[in-house]
C-alpha cells in the first residue's frame, strides 16, 4: 500500500513536470511569434503576397487591350515558357551572364590581388576600385551612354586614333549585348573587388610564409594557397554575379531598351515589356515565376557552398 | 613516437655545411627596434635556442634567417654565402611555425608533399620520402585526413614531417611546442632532441620557456629588448649569467638580486646587504675589489640559500608548497626580499619566524649596478 502511494505520488509529480515543461515551450513559441511578427508582416506584404499574386495572375489570359482576363489554368504557363520568344530571351540572359560573370570575376580578383599588396598609398587604390559600389545604375548608364556614343564617345575616339573602325556600340545588333555587358561588369566590379579583397584578408599570412620557405614562388602560391583558400569567396561571388545578371534591368532600359532586334532583351526586360508596354499581365507573370525559380535554384546552390565553408576553418 | 632509423642516411643528407651567421644585423619596424646589432654564429649541426621574453625579437631574428624579413642593415650568412639577397624559397631551410601553418584545404599527405612538389622532385621519389617522414612521425594512419580533423599534437607532427621531408640544410622552429599540453610538451621535447641527433642538421629554435631552452639546447642565446645578452651552453649560462637580466630570466624561481656594499672584513672581503653581512670567498673578494666600486648587486639563487642561522637576518613572509619543493619568501628589509628554495623533506620555518640565512659562498654572483654586467 505504501509503495503504491509513493509510486502514485511520483507519477503525479512527473506528469506535473511534463505539463510545466509543455507550458514553458508554448510560452517560448508564443514569444518567438511576437518577436517575429514585424518581419512576418513585412515579408507578407512585400514578398509573399506579391509572389502568390504573381502565380495567380499567370493563370489568367489578358485580352489584347489588357482588360478583362479569362482563367486558362496552366495553359498560359505552358504557352509562354514553351514559346520561342521566351527561349530567346532566356538565351540572351544566359549569354549576358556568360559575358559578365567570368570577366567580372577575373577582373575583380586581379584588382583585389593588386590592392592586397602591402604598398604605400594602397588605400587610395582600394577606394578607387570599390567606388563603383557607390554608383547608381542610372548614373553608370548615363556615363557609359556618353562613353559609348558612336560620334562623340571617347571609346570610338580611341578606336579611330589607333586605326580601328568605329563601332555603333548600342545600335549594332552584334555589339549591343557586349556593350551592355561592359557597363554591367564595370558596375559590379566594386562589389566583386570588395568581396574578394575581404576574402584575401582572411587568409593567414603564415600560410604564404610557410609556402615561401617551402620553395613556392608567387605563381605557385597563387594556385596552391590563395585560390584554394579563396574558393568559397569566389563561389559566392559567382552566384551573386549570376543572380545579378539574371535580374539586370536598369542599364538595359537606359542603354538599349532591349533592342536592337531584341538582342539585349533579357528576361527582366521582357517581363517589363509584356507587363507595362503590352499590358499582357498574365504573360509577364508566367515569365516572372520562371525567373523566380531560376534565382531560387541559384540561391540554393549558393547556400550549399556557403555551408561547405566551415570546412576550411580550424 | 619517433622511430629509430637505420644507421645509413639516404643520399640527400650529405649536404654542405649549414653554419648560420648574423653579422651586425639590425631590424627596425618604423621606430621599433626588433633586432639590435646582432652578432651571432650558429655552428653546423648545432641546436641553438633563442630565448627571451615576449616581444624581445626572437621571432624576428628567426624570420631574418628564413628570409621572411629583410634586415635593415647587416649581413646574414648561411653556409659560405651571404644570403641577404636570396629569397626565402631558395635558402634551403625549413621552418615550423607556432601555428603550424598547415594548409587547411589539403590532406596531411599533400601538406607534406608541398616542399617536394615545389622543388620538382619526381612523383616516385616524393611518395617514398612522404612514406618515410610519415613512418618517422607516426602519421601513416592520418595521411588522408585534413588538418581540421587532427588534434593539436598530431598537427604539430604534420608540421615537423613537412619540415624534415625535404631534408633541408637547417631547421627553424618558432615556439612549436607552445600549443601542446604540459605532458605532450615534455614528450615532444625529448623527441626533438633525438630528431636533432639523428638528422645531424642545424636547429634554430625560438622559445620564451627557459625549461625548453635548458633541456634541448647545445647553446642558448638569451635576448632582451632586441639585443643579445649572452650566448653559451645551458649550464654555463645558468652558472655564470653575464648580467642581471640573464641571471633572473634563467632559473625558477628567479635569482635573488639585492643591493649591497663591498667592505673589508679583516683580511677578507664581505658584502653588506639589508639584513646582514655576507662574507665573500677568497676567489671573489679581490675581483670585486678590482671593480673599484663599493656598491654592487649581489645575486644568489634560491637553491643556494639555506636556513642555518647564518649571518643575514630575515623574517618569513610566505611559505609556498609546490609538492616536490617549497619556496620560502623572506623579508630582508621593508622593500627587499629573498626567495629560498627547499626540498620537500627539508624542515621549513613558519610564517613570522625570524631566521638567519646563509648564502653558499661558491654561488654568489656580483653585478655592476650601473651596467648590470657581471663583475666576477
Ligand atoms: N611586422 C611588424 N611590424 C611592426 N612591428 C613588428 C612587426 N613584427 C614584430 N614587430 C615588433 O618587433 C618586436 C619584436 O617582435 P617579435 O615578434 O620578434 O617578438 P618575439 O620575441 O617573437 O615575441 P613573442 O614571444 O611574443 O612571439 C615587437 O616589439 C613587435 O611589436
Ligand atoms: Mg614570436
Amino acid at each position: 500500500m505504501r509503495d503504491a502511494g509513493l509510486i502514485g505520488e511520483a507519477s503525479a509529480t512527473s506528469s506535473l513536470r511534463v505539463r510545466t515543461r509543455r507550458n514553458a515551450r508554448l510560452r517560448e513559441a508564443l514569444f518567438a511569434l511576437v518577436l517575429l511578427a514585424p518581419s512576418i508582416a513585412l515579408f507578407s506584404t512585400f514578398a509573399f503576397y506579391p509572389l502568390i499574386k504573381t502565380f495567380y495572375l499567370g493563370f489568367f489570359r489578358s485580352d489584347p487591350f489588357g482588360l478583362s482576363a479569362s482563367y486558362v489554368g496552366f495553359d498560359q504557363y505552358i504557352d509562354v515558357l514553351g514559346s520561342d520568344r521566351f527561349h530567346r530571351s532566356l538565351f540572351t540572359t544566359g549569354l549576358f551572364a556568360l559575358f559578365t560573370v567570368p570577366t567580372g570575376l577575373v577582373l575583380g580578383l586581379g584588382l583585389a590581388l593588386l590592392a592586397h599588396q602591402k604598398l604605400r598609398g594602397m588605400i587610395i587604390y582600394r577606394t578607387i576600385f570599390s567606388s563603383t559600389v557607390a554608383t547608381s545604375v542610372a548614373v553608370a548608364s548615363v556615363m557609359w551612354l556618353t562613353l559609348l556614343n558612336p560620334s562623340i564617345g571617347i571609346i570610338n575616339y580611341g578606336l579611330k586614333e589607333t586605326g580601328f573602325e568605329p563601332i555603333n556600340w548600342l545600335g549594332d545588333p552584334e555589339w549591343a549585348l557586349p556593350a551592355v555587358s561592359l557597363t554591367t561588369i564595370w558596375l559590379n566590379l566594386g562589389f566583386t573587388f570588395i568581396v574578394i579583397l575581404a576574402g584575401l584578408q582572411t587568409i593567414p599570412e603564415e600560410l604564404h610564409e610557410s609556402a615561401k620557405v617551402d620553395g613556392a614562388g608567387a605563381v605557385s602560391r597563387l594556385f596552391n594557397v590563395t585560390l584554394p583558400m579563396l574558393s568559397p569567396t569566389l563561389l559566392f561571388s559567382v552566384v551573386v554575379l549570376t543572380i545579378n545578371a539574371f535580374q539586370s534591368f536598369g542599364q538595359i532600359d537606359l542603354l538599349t531598351q532591349g533592342g536592337p532586334l531584341d538582342r539585349t532583351n533579357v528576361i527582366v526586360y521582357s517581363i517589363y515589356t509584356e507587363g507595362f508596354r503590352n499590358f499582357n499581365e498574365g504573360v509577364a507573370a508566367a515569365q516572372g515565376v520562371a525567373l523566380f525559380f531560376i534565382v531560387l535554384t541559384l540561391t540554393l546552390i549558393q547556400f550549399r557552398f556557403l555551408e561547405r565553408r566551415g570546412f576550411y576553418g580550424n | 613516437m619517433l622511430k629509430q632509423r637505420g644507421a645509413a642516411l639516404p643520399d640527400g643528407w650529405s649536404k654542405p655545411m649549414s653554419r648560420i651567421e648574423l653579422r651586425n644585423v639590425n631590424k627596425f619596424f618604423g621606430d621599433v627596434v626588433a633586432v639590435r646589432d646582432f652578432n651571432l654564429e650558429i655552428e653546423d649541426k648545432e641546436f641553438l635556442v633563442l630565448l627571451g621574453p615576449s616581444g624581445c625579437g626572437k621571432s624576428t631574428a628567426l624570420r631574418l634567417i628564413a628570409g621572411l624579413e629583410e634586415p635593415t642593415s647587416g649581413e646574414i650568412i648561411i653556409g659560405d654565402d651571404v644570403v641577404n639577397d636570396v629569397e626565402a624559397k631558395n635558402r634551403d631551410i625549413a621552418m615550423v611555425f607556432q601555428s603550424y601553418a598547415l594548409y587547411p584545404h589539403m590532406t596531411v599527405r599533400r601538406n607534406i608533399e608541398v616542399p617536394l612538389k615545389t622543388r620538382k622532385i619526381p612523383k616516385r621519389e616524393r611518395d617514398e620520402l612522404i612514406a618515410e617522414a610519415a613512418r618517422w612521425l607516426d602519421l601513416e594512419p592520418l595521411l588522408n585526413r585534413r588538418p581540421a580533423e587532427l588534434s593539436g599534437g598530431q598537427r604539430q607532427r604534420v608540421a615537423l614531417a613537412r619540415a624534415i621531408v625535404r631534408r633541408p640544410r637547417a631547421f627553424l622552429m618558432d615556439e612549436p611546442l607552445s600549443n601542446l599540453d604540459a605532458k605532450l610538451r615534455v614528450k615532444t621535447r625529448a623527441e626533438l632532441v633525438s630528431m636533432h641527433r639523428e638528422l645531424a642538421r642545424t636547429f634554430v629554435y625560438v622559445t620564451h620557456d627557459q625549461v625548453e631552452a635548458m633541456t634541448m639546447a647545445t647553446r642558448i642565446a638569451v635576448i632582451n629588448d632586441g639585443a643579445l645578452q649572452q650566448v653559451g651552453p645551458p649550464q654555463s649560462v645558468y652558472e655564470r649569467p653575464a648580467n642581471t637580466f640573464v641571471a633572473q630570466f634563467i632559473g625558477s624561481p628567479p635569482m635573488n638580486v639585492v643591493r649591497g656594499t663591498l667592505v673589508r672584513d679583516g683580511e677578507a672581503f664581505a658584502i653588506d646587504v639589508p639584513g646582514g653581512r655576507i662574507p665573500l670567498p677568497p676567489s671573489l673578494g679581490p675581483t670585486a675589489a678590482a671593480a673599484s666600486r663599493a656598491d654592487l648587486l649581489v645575486g644568489v639563487r634560491p637553491e643556494h640559500l639555506s636556513f642555518d642561522g647564518g649571518p643575514v637576518r630575515a623574517q618569513v613572509r610566505v611559505v609556498e608548497s609546490l609538492g616536490h619543493e617549497r619556496h620560502v619568501i623572506c623579508d630582508l628589509s621593508p622593500d627587499e626580499f629573498a626567495i629560498v628554495r627547499l626540498a620537500a623533506d627539508e624542515p621549513a620555518p613558519s610564517v613570522g619566524d625570524t631566521v638567519g640565512l646563509t648564502a653558499h659562498p661558491e654561488h654568489i654572483h656580483l653585478f655592476n649596478p650601473e651596467t648590470t654586467e657581471r663583475v666576477s
